[in-house]
């Protein structure tokens, strides 16, 4: 069942379509949901299908196809690091490497505290701070040095 | 998120150095709180809008100064944007909608974040203006999924703009109605074509529709839709408060007005710098710094991936202007400056490359599909020391068949660093397929 607090977001994301469009919001609810769950399961999609009144398959189809839907879980903090040409230019690979021997894990697993999950990410559109990365998809840091990365990851501790 | 209303105020940044600029999309950025609605205000923002709601001015008449302008669509397809408005329909019993081209996910390009964090009001301002010209009573602003704080700043400003009478009914006190909202990505370089941008906004998967039909015929809903770019929407108030020759005069022949460089890679200062068409890129290279620990330039990228790669030299002879550009036999594109020195490895670059339009080929159209994979493992194995000779061959073919042979750019965008680095860069892909490691690396030793 979506909370009412996910529903009460749902809701306002729909006034911004016509009343016959709900489906339009599908986007955006399944963001909703990912957040409050941490990551998407099969009946979270269907349950937010079913309250904009489309496919299930539809709806799916979306979560699968962008990148910043989980469909597994990801634990409390996904990181994701930038390595595209203008990061990879200012060095993501010191980054990336930092950051994998620091948490133990490689590009898409889960710290074993189920807490942090690293994972390889496409041009976010913010190349004048490379290197940079985004935490739970929200928070970008950018200008990231190996100092920074640390700093980053004791806050979210 | 219902009920929020966060106020505006974000810092000007430090970052890029505003001498030399001409600072037109981000003139704000001057002012200590430059997003905010009174900051706008006061340097004249909605004074357009303003004068032509109430003195009722002819949408032709506006259409007449856009296309004076000489402003060309700032997404990189550099289309004329007076003349895209004027083919929207006149009549239409229905709802008719603008759409606005936030979605920045060309590797390089990061300009239209900065307008919607630094000066959204501008761009609310450039939105309401075109919406009043092409009758469109709603519009959305689609913008990138990753960066989401930006996402945040954009809807603050859309519901203080609401509040003070810029956007909704009866917009100040005329009969001129137009709501607008923000919408996101959530993570799909192709969404930034605007057909599956479209789909996107339906809540769909982005996949790129059949043109024609063009969106001014059917577009979001099916119905008739306006679509430009962050940029350009964002220029328009300038144009209507000082006319549309002050724009043209502003650049260069076929280019004119400001355009915003994204400068990222290789410079001292990388970040936005906003200066007229037609500057030299050594001029503009000197705002962000020169390249950066006193090193040679080696390439740049002018207007991100899906334009050619050029070498120092002709960069070096070339202006930053549509012609300029197209001239030196490349593209300004979105105005994307990937900058590289001497220690770049070409190959690892453009394996990067290809691996990013392999991630994000939408896989409706099998050349692009097949052909962006098939691209991606001949490099690896080359940059995995198991390259062979007729491989460079095989990637010209491979690319010049995918180019043309699908529904929209991507094909194209993919197979352009393919062929022009091979191009550029030939001896430096050999080495790597003889040798098995890079010349670049292997100099450095």
């Amino acid at each position: 069942m979506l909370s009412p607090q996910a529903i009460e977001k749902i809701d306002y994301e729909l006034t911004k379509y016509p009343a016959d469009q709900r489906q339009a919001a599908v986007m955006s609810a399944l963001r909703i949901v990912q957040t409050e769950r941490g990551w998407l399961s099969n009946e979270s999609i269907s349950e937010v299908a079913q309250y904009l009144g489309m496919p299930e398959i539809a709806a799916m189809e979306v979560a699968t196809f962008y990148n910043m839907y989980d469909l597994s879980p990801v634990g409390k903090y996904k990181i994701t690091v930038c390595t595209n040409i203008s990061c990879m230019l200012r060095d993501s690979d010191v980054i990336v490497d930092h950051l994998k021997s620091k948490l133990g894990v490689g590009f898409n697993e889960v710290t074993p505290d189920g807490k942090f999950c690293l994972k390889e990410g496409e041009c976010m559109g913010c190349c004048g701070g490379a290197p940079l990365l985004h935490v739970n998809n929200t928070q970008m840091h950018e200008f990231l040095t190996t100092e920074k990365v640390d700093a980053i990851l004791e806050e979210l501790k | 998120m219902a009920t929020k209303k966060a106020k505006l105020t974000i810092k000007a940044p430090v970052m890029t150095d505003l001498k030399g600029q001409t600072l037109l999309c981000l003139r704000t950025l001057t002012e200590e709180n430059p997003a905010a609605l009174e900051t706008y205000i006061k340097i004249g923002g909605y004074s357009a809008l303003k004068r032509i709601v109430t003195e009722k001015v002819k949408a032709t008449d506006i259409i007449t100064e856009v296309k004076n302008s000489g402003l060309r669509g700032r997404g990189g397809a550099g289309f004329p944007t007076g003349l895209k408005w004027s083919f929207m329909p006149r009549y239409f019993d229905g709802t008719k909608y603008l759409v606005c081209n936030t979605d920045e996910g060309e590797p390089g390009t990061f300009k239209d974040r900065d307008i919607i964090r630094y000066n959204p009001h501008q761009l609310i301002e450039g939105m309401a203006i075109a919406a009043y010209t092409l009758g469109a009573r709603v519009g959305y602003n689609y913008i990138h999924g990753e960066i989401w704080q930006d996402f945040e700043t954009f809807e603050a400003a859309l519901h203080e703009a609401k509040a003070a009478g810029y956007l909704g009914e009866n917009i100040l006190g005329t009969n001129f109605s137009f709501d607008l909202y923000a919408v996101h990505g959530y993570g799909a370089y192709i969404c930034g074509e605007e057909t599956a941008l479209i789909e996107s906004i339906e809540g769909k998967k982005g996949q790129p529709r059949f043109k024609p039909p063009f969106p001014a015929s059917y577009g979001v809903f099916g119905k008739p839709t306006n679509v430009n770019n962050t940029e350009s929407y964002t220029s328009i108030p300038w144009i209507l408060e000082n006319g549309g020759q002050a724009f043209a005069d502003l650049g260069v022949l076929n280019s004119g007005g400001t355009k915003l460089f994204s400068v990222s890679g290789h410079v001292e200062k990388p970040g936005n710098y906003e200066v007229k068409m037609g500057t030299p890129f050594n001029e503009l290279l000197a705002l962000a710094g020169g390249v950066w620990k006193g090193r040679k330039l080696k390439a740049v990228i002018p207007g991100g991936p899906s334009t050619p790669v050029m070498t120092a030299e002709a960069i070096m002879a070339a202006t930053m202007d549509y012609d300029g550009l197209s001239k030196a036999r490349s593209s300004l594109g979105a105005g994307s400056m990937i900058v590289m020195d001497e220690t770049t490895c070409m190959v690892k670059a453009l394996h990067r490359l290809s691996y990013f339009f392999y991630e994000e080929s939408c896989g409706q159209c099998t050349p692009c599909r097949e052909g962006t994979g098939w691209v991606y493992r001949v490099i690896d194995r080359i940059v995995n020391g198991k390259g062979k000779m007729e491989d460079l061959d095989l990637l010209t073919d491979i690319s010049n068949n995918i180019a043309g042979r699908t529904i929209c750019a991507l094909g194209e965008a993919a197979a352009t660093p393919v062929l022009s680095f091979i191009k550029h860069f030939r001896p430096e892909f050999e080495y790597y397929i003889q040798h098995g490691k890079s010349m670049v690396e292997s100099q450095k030793c």
